[in-house]
């Protein structure tokens, strides 16, 4: 049986920039993932339970706003609390280079930044997964 | 102990991480779909509610509106909304939660996207299933949301105790539904976006077809009118939805419901068993090329094929008894 790859796509913060979290939930759809969209303003908490109660596999986060190294590292540590450490976190929008080592060192596991390609995204879910199976 | 029985008990005792992975894993199919129903295996402890309708009716808004008013009738609500697949990728998007999303941090609501993975009917496959993982954790109220149908995807009615048919105002086609015998399907009628116009002028066509319809039956069902902009109609839903549900139980339906459910579980796990035990009895994955060839070579025909397979194996079955 092939196990389908689920995937919430979520906006946590105030931020309202929508347009870059939709085109990655529609471009993994046509990779023939299930994303969950659950729109903008999302606090890291609610971000966490939805994560658990749709039994996804990755979290991916975005942002535009500037407040990702508060909110992101938030949503790691919400869901490390309720027991799912094991569900992958990663983001992308507008985020500056500098602040990439940072994030990772708080167990955002990618960043993709405007402009990268979608192929890039897709390739790290799949080999992700491949090593969450072995 | 097996890998399961863990997994089981945690489902049973309400663990939330245990109730989504036994829902992907009954979704996933397989042995381990089969071990996960087995130990969760209820019928009739909770009650079922279908939400169907045409696409953008309406229905994920008046579920988040409902969950609020169905807490002063049960203890703990799951949701568990469906939307399509595409028919080409094999992904979906999956957004009903969006409108429901204020209930995420509700330790008593449990919601659940499932994509419908190549079902028509407006279900996913593994709808009924899920049902019975989140009857087993004890929520008490299971509410499904279709897919946006069309006039004739309606499994969301065996599934349900009690179907809710949300119609809108403007699709112009109310008429071409109810043709089709979509009347027969709603325990209730909503109509919502009643905010908009034309709404009581739609009101009125369904209450003639299902005054027409029910002329002579029992149980006739409520038309009402609802608005989520303006959070009208909503009580009255969630009471018309308690009122079919003490009909169905004061007049044994609800016991007929449930055995009809049961038959079909038994006849699909037979089906699936007997299946597969005569196409590895017959030795089928092997043996297809080769009645294809045949046929297209016009040696014989899918008439004949099936029936020297069907005449040996009556053979090889009396052979045994
Ligand atoms: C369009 C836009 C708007 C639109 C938004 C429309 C909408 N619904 O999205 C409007 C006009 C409403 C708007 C408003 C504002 N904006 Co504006 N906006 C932009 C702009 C020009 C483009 C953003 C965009 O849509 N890009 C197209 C999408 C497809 O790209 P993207 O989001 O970057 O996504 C890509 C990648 O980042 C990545 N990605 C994104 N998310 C994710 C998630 C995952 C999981 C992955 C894998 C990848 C990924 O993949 C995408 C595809 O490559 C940017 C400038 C810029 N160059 O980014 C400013 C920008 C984001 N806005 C900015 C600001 C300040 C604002 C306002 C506060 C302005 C104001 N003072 O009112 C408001 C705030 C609105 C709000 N409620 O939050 C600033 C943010 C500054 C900062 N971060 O420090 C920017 C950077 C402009 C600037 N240079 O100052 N904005
Ligand atoms: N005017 C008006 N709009 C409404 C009402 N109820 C819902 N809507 C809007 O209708 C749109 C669709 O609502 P949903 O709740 O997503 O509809 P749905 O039937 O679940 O849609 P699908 O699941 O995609 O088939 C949204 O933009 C809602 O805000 C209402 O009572 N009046
Ligand atoms: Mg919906």
């Amino acid at each position: 049986m092939e196990r389908k790859i689920r995937i919430l796509i979520a906006k946590p913060g105030l931020d309202g920039h929508d347009r870059g979290a939709k085109f990655i939930a529609r471009a993994l759809r046509d990779a023939g993932m299930e994303v969950i969209y659950t729109g903008i303003r999302q606090t890291p908490e609610s971000i966490a339970d939805t994560a658990i109660q749709e039994d996804v596999d990755f979290v991916g986060l975005s942002l535009l706003s500037g407040a990702h190294n508060v909110l992101f590292p938030k949503v790691v540590e919400e869901l490390k609390k309720k027991g799912a450490e094991d569900i992958i976190v990663f983001g992308g929008g507008v985020i500056p280079e500098d602040d990439i080592p940072f994030l990772k060192g708080k167990g955002i596991q990618a960043v993709f930044t405007s402009g990268t390609s979608i192929n890039d995204v897709i390739d790290f879910i799949n080999v992700k997964m491949n090593e969450k199976n072995r | 102990m097996k890998k399961t029985d863990n997994l089981i008990e945690n489902i049973k005792s309400g663990d939330i991480r245990s109730i989504a992975r036994g829902i992907s894993i009954v979704e996933n199919g397989g042995y381990e779909r089969e071990m996960i129903l087995q130990g969760v295996y209820t019928e009739g402890h909770s009650y079922i509610v279908g939400i169907t309708g045409p696409p953008g009716a309406g229905k994920s808004s008046l579920i988040d509106l409902l969950i609020n008013k169905f807490k002063n009738y049960f203890k703990k609500v799951a949701v568990l909304a469906i939307d399509p697949s595409s028919p080409f990728t094999g992904g979906a998007i999956l957004g009903d939660r969006i409108r429901m999303q204020r209930h995420t941090g509700d330790p008593d609501v449990y919601i659940r996207s499932m994509a419908s993975r190549g079902h028509l009917g407006g279900i996913s496959g593994a709808t009924k299933d899920a049902i019975k993982v989140v009857s087993a954790a004890g929520y008490d109220l299971v509410i499904v949301e279709t897919v946006g149908v069309g006039q004739s995807e309606i499994d969301v009615v065996k599934l349900a105790d009690t179907t809710v048919l949300v119609l809108v105002p403007g699709l112009g086609d109310e008429i071409q539904a109810m043709k089709s015998g979509i009347m027969e399907i709603g325990d209730l009628f909503v109509i919502n976006k009643s905010d908009r116009p034309e709404s009581e002028k739609l009101a009125t066509i369904v209450k003639w077809m299902v005054d027409e319809h029910y002329k002579e039956k029992k149980y006739k069902p409520p038309i009402i009118l609802t608005s989520v902009y303006k959070n009208e109609g909503i009580e009255e839903t969630a009471r018309g939805i308690i009122s079919h549900k003490d009909y169905i139980y004061e007049n044994n339906i609800h016991a007929q419901k449930i055995k009809m459910r049961i038959e079909d579980d038994i006849r699909g796990l037979l089906e699936g068993k007997l299946n597969s035990f005569i196409e590895h009895h017959i030795k089928y994955p092997e043996r297809i090329e080769q009645w294809v060839e045949k046929i297209y070579n016009g040696r014989s025909t899918p008439f004949d094929i099936v029936k020297d397979i069907h005449e040996n194996l009556i053979i090889d079955v009396k052979e045994k008894i």
